[in-house]
């Protein structure tokens, strides 16, 4: 049975909906209401705040932690300055993603990085030759998503930071009412945003802090339905969702290289040995088998198919996960990947998803087909591969000066 | 130093940037003059306070139209819209009632005062829905022509005829009573309760000069049930930093392609030369030339002001003096001291974050009509509220608000004459604010600044004539291949080389685009340019 987060007096008070799922053994919201696009549009127009406390969590301190994630992540996080972040992944010793998170540098010689899955275990098998302590921290610190246009301001009044200069993928330790917390500039909606990490015993004060600044700026607790259209709009990928991890996955053909899932730029290939470099490097020179892409989904031809039936667009306007043919060729018969999640976008007008090709066939403009079932019938509707990140606004990664320029 | 463009755009409302945009993404050069300092025309934001901006006219969108907004990367250059959640009705004797998206939430609200209603909105709706398919082949394409014999003409008559066709003979039926009644009538057709058919049927007279037993006003009500049809899944949003922030987006995007804006740069009139137009004189005295000069001002201005009586024949003159406008509806806009909170239903929670409507039974809209035909304004009018700022705290400082109210009825011609609005001003603002504040106690001390435009304002700031928020009225002989006159409806004027893309002609106004994108595609079909 999963478990409560130190947010659950909160989130179960507001929870009107009673929408919950399972996120890492907790409860975790769906969606406050029964409907979840007022929580969407939250986090696109004003304010959303999420609770993320099912991350994984980990401590990584000592002389040598630097080297210690290097040898496991494929980005070189010597380079990693104080009070940056690095998005990444790590991958087996034949170059598959295992998982993908965040690093963050904290001080000199101490780290704190999140992961989607459970990866002691992993993690520790490195340990050795290395001067440095892993702790999993998952289960002490509560940890929140704040996303949206107006969330500066309503941080701004929650903390000490001087987050007017405070750069994307950036952390820093700040001073709320009496107590510390974590703030970095990271998030899962490609929005403006913060995530902010503190103590469990401080979780309900910085909750309250938070919902009480954001008042005046329209903050809304938002739940995963509306976080999963904004993924999907901001092209961002899911383990279990877009890829599989590859230590679970049943057959070799469930695995992927980072090349694979568009992670490929996370990759520092030419420097100390770390897991899968060999691989990499081999698949880097040969080419890759797979990519993810963005499909722009005709929209129109989805209004005439449902026209044919008589119907407007029944396009339900959750995210979608699963896995859809996509096929290319005049015959529309040759299959060349799969879709496997999608939205549609409120923002663009635009029927979206993030598919899995044959690599061959990723060029941008390029165009293919996917399958769609209306009215219990099969047929086939163009999607122009593009990148996956179809949203992508000034303000995620401008600081204020910069914007007004 | 006299450059030639290939078309010059009068007026740069959404439709004059949206029609530019669209030349300019097809490579012509295209330049926009605009009278004002700002941009937007009747969809505009201003900052009209210290810190309070003001969507000064339009407040609210709906039948925007989706496909524009792919074409022409609206979202990339800063178009948002968030949908509304709740339609809102407070009433006098401290009962309320909240239609929400959630349809079991509205289930329960309509039944408290009608059991059987509450059963059959959802019914009410499917049925809209699939006629809401039927406005949407009208709305996305020219008005067909149904005097010709060109095989184009009859192809677009005939996805008319089908759409009709397809929608099977119960709603054929139901088609046809939906243009010809009243929205009250056509409103009696489902339901039982006035608490329930007074705000929908105020969708019916929305912008017109009619009452909601005026038949024909059936016909409105069936527009604000197209926006769900877009995948939207919600008729009504709000634009993010007010209607402008659309208006702005168009022009962006028209930039972007090349187009070149010019604020304050009002246009005198249009050149004619052999009977055609070959560009425009503006009122500082330059002349610009262009291959065509496309008016995105209403009929009577494009006729009357821009091309003058002596370049018009006697039927079109006649036409155009019989194309309705009066002006209706007038709008004040207040900046408050903190949130308005209704005694019916206290709190700032989400029943106010749409919109609210002052339309407690169809007596009282009766009444608020009666006075309006004997020439004065409702002193308990109709109003359509909305407090952006819940949904969009950018718009005023944090914990001030936005009460936007839409006012009918404010006829154009009071009996005092149109030009003594200005007289009347402050009572009519006083009117709404006194009705507002019976709802809103404590209302009058919050105000901070009232804005108060009056059909006249309107007129003179926005430069609508008689103010009609719609270039002209909504009603069935105006609509399709009547509007704005028959023979003239595919956005050409009786002037060659001269074009129209307002709210005037087909479809109709609302911020929806279409009449921009529509006039701009048929230029370039033609090959006018
Ligand atoms: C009070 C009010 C409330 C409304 N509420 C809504 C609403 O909530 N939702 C909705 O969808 N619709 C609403 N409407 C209707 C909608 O705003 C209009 O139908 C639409 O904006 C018209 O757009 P347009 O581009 O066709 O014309 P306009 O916006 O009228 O643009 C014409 C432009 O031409 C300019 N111009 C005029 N004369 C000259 C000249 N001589 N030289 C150069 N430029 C000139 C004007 O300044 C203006 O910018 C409302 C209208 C009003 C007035």
């Amino acid at each position: 049975m999963p478990i409560q987060t130190p947010f659950f007096p909160r989130t179960s008070a507001l929870c009107n909906s009673m929408n919950w799922k399972e996120w890492a053994g907790y409860y975790a919201v769906s969606s406050y209401e029964t409907l979840h696009d007022s929580e969407y549009f939250a986090f696109r127009y004003s304010a959303g705040l999420l609770d993320i406390t099912p991350l994984y969590k980990y401590s990584v301190k000592g002389p040598d932690a630097a080297a210690f994630i290097s040898r496991i992540v494929v980005k070189n996080i010597n380079k990693l300055g104080i009070g940056r972040v690095s998005y990444c992944c790590w991958c087996t010793d034949d170059g598959k993603v295992i998982d993908d998170g965040t690093v963050m540098r904290r001080s000199e010689h101490e780290f704190f990085v999140t992961s989607a899955e459970p990866c002691y275990s992993w993690f520790s098998r490195f340990l050795r030759g290395y001067d440095v302590e892993l702790k999993e921290i998952s289960e002490q610190i509560a940890g929140l998503a704040l996303q949206g246009p107006t969330s500066r301001d309503i941080l701004k009044h929650v903390c000490d930071a001087d987050l007017d200069d405070f750069k994307f993928f950036s952390t820093r330790l700040a001073r709320a009412d009496g107590y510390d917390i974590y703030v970095s500039r990271t998030g899962y909606t490609g929005d403006l945003g913060y995530e902010i990490w503190v103590e469990n015993k401080h979780a309900l004060k910085i909750w309250d802090a938070i919902i009480s600044a954001g008042k005046n700026f329209d903050i809304r607790p938002a739940g995963l339905d509306a976080l999963d259209v904004t993924r999907v709009e901001a092209g961002l990928i899911l383990k279990d969702v877009d890829y599989y991890n590859a230590l679970h996955a049943l057959i070799e053909g469930r695995k992927s290289s980072p090349y694979e899932i568009s992670l490929g730029w996370t990759v520092n290939l030419n420097r100390d040995p770390f897991n899968g470099q060999a691989a990499l490097k081999t698949e880097k020179e040969k080419g890759s088998k797979w990519a993810i892409v963005g499909l722009d989904i005709d929209w129109p031809q989805i209004e005439s198919l449902y026209n044919r039936h008589g119907l407007p667009p029944e396009i339900g306007n959750r995210a979608w996960r699963g896995s859809i043919p996509i096929y290319t060729g005049k015959d529309k018969k040759t299959q060349v990947g799969y879709a496997t999640s999608g939205t549609w976008s409120p923002i663009l007008k635009k029927n979206i998803a993030i598919a899995t090709v044959e690599k061959k066939h990723d060029m941008i403009g390029n165009e293919l087909q996917i399958e769609m079932t209306v009215e219990h019938k099969r047929y086939t509707v163009s999607a122009i591969v593009s990148k996956p990140q179809f949203f992508n606004p000034e303000r995620k990664t401008s600081n204020p000066d910069s914007q007004k320029s | 130093m006299n450059k030639k463009y290939d078309s010059i755009i009068i007026g740069g409302g959404h439709n004059g940037l949206i029609c530019a945009a669209y030349l300019a993404k097809a490579g012509r050069k295209v330049l926009v003059l605009e009278r004002r300092h700002v941009l937007g025309g009747a969809a505009v934001s201003e900052e009209m306070h210290p810190g309070f901006t003001f969507s000064v006219a339009a407040y609210v969108v709906s039948l925007f139209r989706p496909h524009i907004i792919r074409e022409l990367e609206l979202a990339k250059h800063g178009y948002e819209v968030i949908p509304m959640d709740c339609s809102f009705l407070p009433l006098p004797n401290g009962d309320s009632l909240a239609r929400w998206a959630d349809p079991q939430r509205t289930r329960r609200e309509i039944a408290r005062f009608s059991k059987k209603d509450s059963e059959v909105y959802p019914e009410f709706s499917r049925v809209m829905t699939h006629m809401g398919k039927l406005a949407k082949t009208v709305i996305d394409y020219p008005a067909p022509d149904i005097t010709s014999i060109n095989p184009k003409e009859l192809a677009n008559l005939f996805r008319l005829g089908k759409t009709f066709k397809d929608l099977g003979p119960e709603l054929l039926h139901l088609n046809i009573k939906l243009i010809t009644m009243s929205a009250l009538d056509f409103l009696d057709l489902w339901f039982e309760s006035e608490t329930l058919k007074a705000p929908m049927s105020v969708s019916g007279i929305i912008g017109t000069f009619q009452g909601v037993r005026s038949p024909g006003t059936a016909y409105v009500l069936l527009h604000h049930y197209m926006g769900q049809l877009d995948g939207a899944f919600r008729s009504w949003g709000f634009s993010k930093g007010g209607t402008g922030g659309i208006s702005m987006a168009c022009a962006r995007s028209a930039m972007s392609y090349g187009a070149e804006i010019r604020t304050e740069a009002p246009v005198k009139q249009v050149l004619i030369k052999n009977g055609k137009a070959t560009g425009v004189v503006l009122e500082n005295g330059d002349e610009l030339n262009a291959k065509v000069v496309i008016s995105n001002l209403d009929p009577n201005r494009t006729y009357l002001k821009m091309v003058g009586k002596e370049y018009l024949e006697d039927d079109i003159l006649k036409e155009i003096n019989r194309f309705k406008l009066r002006g209706s509806s007038g709008k004040v806009n207040l900046a408050l001291d903190s949130v308005p909170e209704f005694s019916c239903r206290p709190g700032d929670g989400d029943h106010i974050r749409g919109d609210i409507a002052i339309a407690p039974s169809i007596d009282y809209l009766e009444k608020a009509f009666d006075q309006a035909k004997y020439g004065e304004f409702s002193t308990r009018p109709y109003i359509n509220a909305v407090i952006p700022t819940l949904t969009d705290p950018s718009l005023a400082p944090p914990g001030k608000h936005i009460l936007s109210c839409f006012v009918q009825y404010a006829p154009y011609h009071i009996k005092q004459g149109a030009e003594n609005w200005p007289k009347y001003r402050e009572a009519f603002g006083d009117a709404v604010v006194d009705t507002m504040a019976e709802y809103i106690p404590g209302l009058k001390d919050k105000i901070l600044y009232r804005q108060v435009l009056t059909p006249w304002d309107i007129e003179q700031k926005m430069g609508l004539t008689e103010g009609n928020i719609f270039h002209g009225e909504l009603s069935l002989e105006q609509l399709l291949f009547q509007r704005p006159i028959a023979g003239y409806s595919k956005y050409k004027t009786s002037i060659p080389k001269l074009w129209m893309c307002g709210s005037g002609t087909h479809p109709g106004g609302g911020i929806m685009g279409a009449n921009g994108e529509l006039c701009a595609k048929t230029i370039l079909t033609s090959r006018a340019i």
